[in-house]
C-alpha cells in the first residue's frame, strides 16, 4: 500500500460530496455535502504534503479549515433566514431571491 | 514508491473504509440528523487519517473545529429549522436524480483515474519536514508566521466579516412594538382563556408533556398539550382511550 490510497479515498469522498449536492434537497444536507468535499480536498492536501516532503500542503489544509469555519457560519445563517421567511429548508422552495 | 509501515496500513484500512461508509450513509439517510451524525463519523475518521500521515496538528484541529464546532453548529441549526424537515421526494426536474448519480459516478471515475496518474515519485515522506523545526506544530507555525503571514493576517479580516455577516443575517427586525405586561394582561382578560392552561395528564404509565389531561366527562383536554403536538397528531392516548381500544380489540376477537 502506498500514499496513493489516501488520494483514492479523498477522490471517493469528494465524489460522494458532489453527488450529495446534486441529489439531496434539504439545504442543510446539501451544505453538509459541501463540507464533505472540503474535507476530501484537505485529505488530498495532507497526502500531497507527505509525498512532497514539505509542510506547505498542511498549511493549505489549515487555511481551508479556517475558510470552511467562516463559510459554515454564513451559510447556516443564510439557511436560517431563508427558513424564517419561507418556512422551509428545501432548496426547491428558495427559487426567488428576494421574496 | 515509499512503502508504508504495517501499523499505518492497519490504520488506513480501518479508518479509510469508515470514512467512505460515513459519507455514503450521509448521502442515503433520509433524516438530516442521521446525515449529520454519519458526517461526524467521516470527519473523525479523517482526523485519524491525518494523524497517520504525520499531520498531528491538523488531526487535532479537525476534531476540534469540524466535529466539535462545525457539526455542533449544523445540529443546532437542524434543531432550529425542525428535525423532521426531511427531503421531499417530488422531482422538480424529471430524471434529475438519475442524471446526478450518473454524473457523480462519471466524475468519480475520472477523478480517481486522474489522481492515480498524478503521483509524485519517489514519495518523500513527511518525517524529515516534521523534524526540521523540532515538530509538526513548530514546522507549521514557522510557515504560517513567515511565508504565509499575509494570508494569515487576511484570515482575521475574513473571520470578522463572517461574524458580522452572521449577526446581520440572523438579526430579526422587530416590526411591532413589544407589548407591556399591562397590555398583555388586558388582552388575556378580553380573550377566552383567562386562567393558565391545564397541565398535561399524569398517569401511571405516562406523565410526559404529550399526554393530555382528562376533562370532567372523561374526554382528553386538547388544550393541555402543546399546540404543535396536537396539530401533528402525535399525542399519547389517555387511559380511557387505551381501554376503549383494548375493549374493541377484545370484542373483535370474540
Amino acid at each position: 500500500m502506498s500514499p496513493t490510497y489516501y488520494l483514492v479515498v479523498s477522490a471517493l469522498l469528494f465524489t460522494l460530496g458532489g453527488t450529495g449536492v446534486l441529489v439531496r434537497r434539504n439545504a442543510i444536507v446539501v451544505f453538509m455535502s459541501v463540507e464533505l468535499m472540503l474535507n476530501a480536498s484537505n485529505l488530498a492536501f495532507v497526502t500531497f504534503a507527505r509525498m512532497n516532503g514539505n509542510l506547505d500542503g498542511q498549511v493549505m489544509a489549515f487555511f481551508v479549515m479556517v475558510v470552511a469555519a467562516a463559510e459554515v457560519v454564513i451559510g447556516l445563517a443564510i439557511i436560517v433566514s431563508i427558513f424564517r421567511t419561507r418556512r422551509s429548508a428545501s432548496i426547491d422552495d428558495a427559487s426567488l431571491l428576494k421574496y | 514508491m515509499l512503502a508504508v509501515s504495517g501499523g499505518e496500513a492497519v490504520g488506513f484500512w480501518t479508518f479509510g473504509p469508515l470514512a467512505v461508509l460515513g459519507a455514503i450513509m450521509m448521502l442515503l439517510s433520509r433524516k438530516a440528523v442521521h446525515s449529520a451524525l454519519w458526517l461526524a463519523m467521516t470527519m473523525i475518521s479523517l482526523a485519524f487519517l491525518y494523524i497517520l500521515q504525520g499531520a498531528v496538528f491538523l488531526g487535532v484541529v479537525q476534531v476540534v473545529v469540524y466535529t466539535g464546532a462545525v457539526m455542533m453548529l449544523f445540529l443546532f441549526v437542524l434543531m432550529l429549522v425542525g428535525v423532521d424537515a426531511s427531503d421531499s421526494l417530488v422531482e422538480t426536474l424529471r430524471g434529475q436524480r438519475i442524471a446526478a448519480i450518473v454524473v457523480g459516478l462519471g466524475f468519480g471515475v475520472l477523478l480517481i483515474a486522474g489522481i492515480g496518474r498524478a503521483v509524485v515519485e519517489p514519495v518523500a515522506g513527511i518525517d524529515l519536514a516534521n523534524s526540521a523545526q523540532g515538530g509538526n506544530v513548530q514546522g507549521i507555525a514557522e510557515l504560517i508566521f513567515t511565508r504565509y503571514l499575509w494570508a494569515f493576517e487576511v484570515t482575521s479580516a475574513l473571520l470578522i466579516t463572517a461574524a458580522l455577516g452572521a449577526m446581520i443575517l440572523a438579526h430579526r427586525e422587530r416590526v411591532v412594538r413589544r407589548l407591556t405586561q399591562r397590555e398583555l394582561a388586558i388582552q388575556r382578560f378580553h380573550g377566552e382563556q383567562r386562567t393558565p392552561l391545564p397541565v398535561p395528564g399524569v398517569y401511571a404509565r405516562h406523565n410526559s408533556v404529550d399526554t393530555p389531561a382528562l376533562l370532567p366527562d372523561g374526554t382528553p383536554a386538547e388544550s393541555s398539550i402543546p399546540v404543535p403536538l396536537g396539530q401533528r397528531g402525535v399525542r399519547q392516548q389517555t387511559p380511557t382511550e387505551l381501554k376503549t381500544g383494548h375493549d374493541e380489540l377484545e370484542g373483535g376477537d370474540a
